[in-house]
């Protein structure tokens, strides 16, 4: 007999906020199987103003987002053509009014229900409703180990200790717990003490994702880049604490890619593994890929089905496969692999989407990205663009 | 805390091992294959597998588990017994199998 365990996902983790991309078993290349989960930007509000925000630039104002009603019907039908996970985010879920009802229409539908929040806006009793409305586990994430360098790049005073309190009552209802630490130059030296965090507040996941840059970060690029010096010590640091915490706390690493000679497969390749739906209904292939211009994508709104969408729009055609690669990546042996790296990544920093990730040592600007992440990171500016619906705002210079 | 622990499990005969609240066994209809959802994670147990786990209801023990598939399929119970801990040691220490509270009562 001998029984088995296969993982069905092989992970393609997904770098702003360190979501896991699960690629079915034996899924084909030039087959697109629906994915087993799908991220839902409930909302664009939020409460954090966090200068790396995933989120766009240009941010969707609350009276386009979809309505309960609609977001029902997206989550029926996404369980429909096989969906299997709904990753209820934002912004800040929470912010949403009708966030149990949603919760309780996934687990009526049968979808396995996970909560990416910041957590500051959440009472014991709101958790304990979404509980019972059957939310199946609970990530919040962390902006540090102490309230200082945490609730300054939250911009939002008292985070931390809220964080805290939520994580605690999250176990107390017997919720599983991943705590999610965004790392970047300014809190990479408390990274030894997050793990300890992690480990107090009974977690059973912690993932060390290190800032990916477009959008809001790459607008705080200069504050945010670690030094050499700081990548070496977290590699050092998260292998010790994986080994001695087995068993313990499950640690996922992300690590910052301007500094890696490979590139990242990205969302595990363009429009393979993952798409996202925005608060306004758009069907995106990944949250950041709304910072490529000239790409239409369409809406849950339009005549469309979800799965139409997902196998026949132009924007997910566009840059699936290899067929679309330049040189060097149209010849590469690794153009299947990693199929050319992060599309918004090569279109922030080429300004051509079809470009060869600049991330990868064969693109012919990694040299040139590489030595201005070093030169930035050692020039050493701190102050934050802040995230906000004003296109952001800077912060108060300090003595 | 509640109900049940799934931190540094040891699987034993003696263990009443559970799935936890946040490892769902599926079947999901659209690919035919049975599925345990878990956070961030979907695994893909094979038949022998699923049979093992719709045992696993954190009354029955690890070795009336064993006992069962060994009559069900005129196995070698040490061979079943090992493979059988093996793969429930496999589950627990990615983090998704319990174990129920002893009942003091």
């Amino acid at each position: 007999m001998s029984p088995t365990l296969t993982d069905a996902s092989p992970i393609a983790r997904e770098p702003a906020d360190g979501l896991a991309v699960l690629e079915r078993r034996g899924s084909v290349a030039e087959q697109f199987g629906i994915p087993l989960a799908v991220l839902a930007e409930l909302t664009h509000r939020c409460p954090l103003q966090c200068p790396y925000c995933s989120n766009p630039v240009e941010l969707e104002r609350s009276r386009g987002e979809l309505t309960t009603p609609e977001w029902k019907a997206v989550l029926s039908e996404l369980a429909e053509i096989g969906v299997l996970q709904i990753h209820f985010s934002g912004g800040e879920p929470t912010a949403r009014k009708d966030l149990v009802e949603l919760v309780r229409h996934a687990t009526d539908v049968g979808l396995y229900s996970n909560l990416i929040t910041s957590a500051v806006l959440l009472s014991r009793d709101k958790l304990k409703a979404l509980a019972d409305a059957g939310l199946c586990h609970v990530q919040i994430s962390f902006q540090g180990n102490e309230p200082k360098v945490a609730d300054r790049v939250a911009g939002f005073s008292n985070a931390h200790a809220k964080k805290l309190e939520v994580a605690r009552w999250t176990r107390e209802l017997d919720l599983p717990l991943t705590v999610n630490a965004v790392m970047h130059r300014q809190n990479l030296d408390q990274l030894a003490d997050i793990i300890a965090m992690a480990v107090e507040l009974d977690a059973d996941r912690l993932e060390v994702a290190n800032v990916q840059y477009y959008g809001w970060a790459l607008k705080n690029r200069a504050a945010l880049m670690p030094t050499l010096q700081q990548l070496e010590d977290t590699t050092r640091i998260v292998e010790d604490a994986r080994s001695r915490l087995k068993g313990t706390l499950e640690i996922d690493y992300v690590m910052p890619d301007y500094y890696a000679l490979r590139p990242k497969k990205c969302m595990g390749g363009w429009g393979r593994q993952f798409f996202n739906i925005s608060p306004t209904g758009k069907v995106l292939p990944c949250h950041a890929a709304e910072t490529i211009t000239g790409l239409d994508f369409e809406s849950v709104r339009g005549n469309h089905s979800i799965a139409w969408i997902w196998q026949n729009s132009e924007a997910f055609n566009r840059y699936r496969g290899t067929g679309w690669m330049q040189e060097p990546c149209a010849s590469c042996a690794f153009k299947e692999i990693d199929f050319g790296g992060c599309r918004c990544q090569a279109f922030a920093l080429t300004g051509d989407a079809a470009a060869t990730d600049p991330a990868c040592a064969l693109s012919p600007r990694h040299q040139e990205i590489f030595q201005l992440a070093a030169t930035e990171a050692d020039e050493a500016q701190s102050r934050f663009i802040y995230r906000n619906f004003a296109g952001g705002t800077p912060e108060p210079e300090r003595d | 805390m509640t109900g049940s622990r799934s931190r540094n499990l040891t699987v034993e005969e003696t263990s009443r091992p559970v799935l936890p609240r946040h490892a769902k066994l599926r079947f999901d209809a659209t690919r035919q294959l049975w599925v345990i959802l878990a956070p961030e994670r979907v695994l893909a147990p094979d038949e022998i597998a699923v049979e093992i786990l719709q045992l696993c209801d954190g009354v029955r023990s690890v070795g009336e588990i064993i006992d069962r598939l060994a009559a069900k399929y005129s196995a070698a119970r040490e061979l079943i017994g090992a493979d059988v801990i093996a793969m429930l040691q496999d589950l627990a220490d990615k983090g998704f199998l319990a174990e129920a509270r002893e009942n003091t009562a």
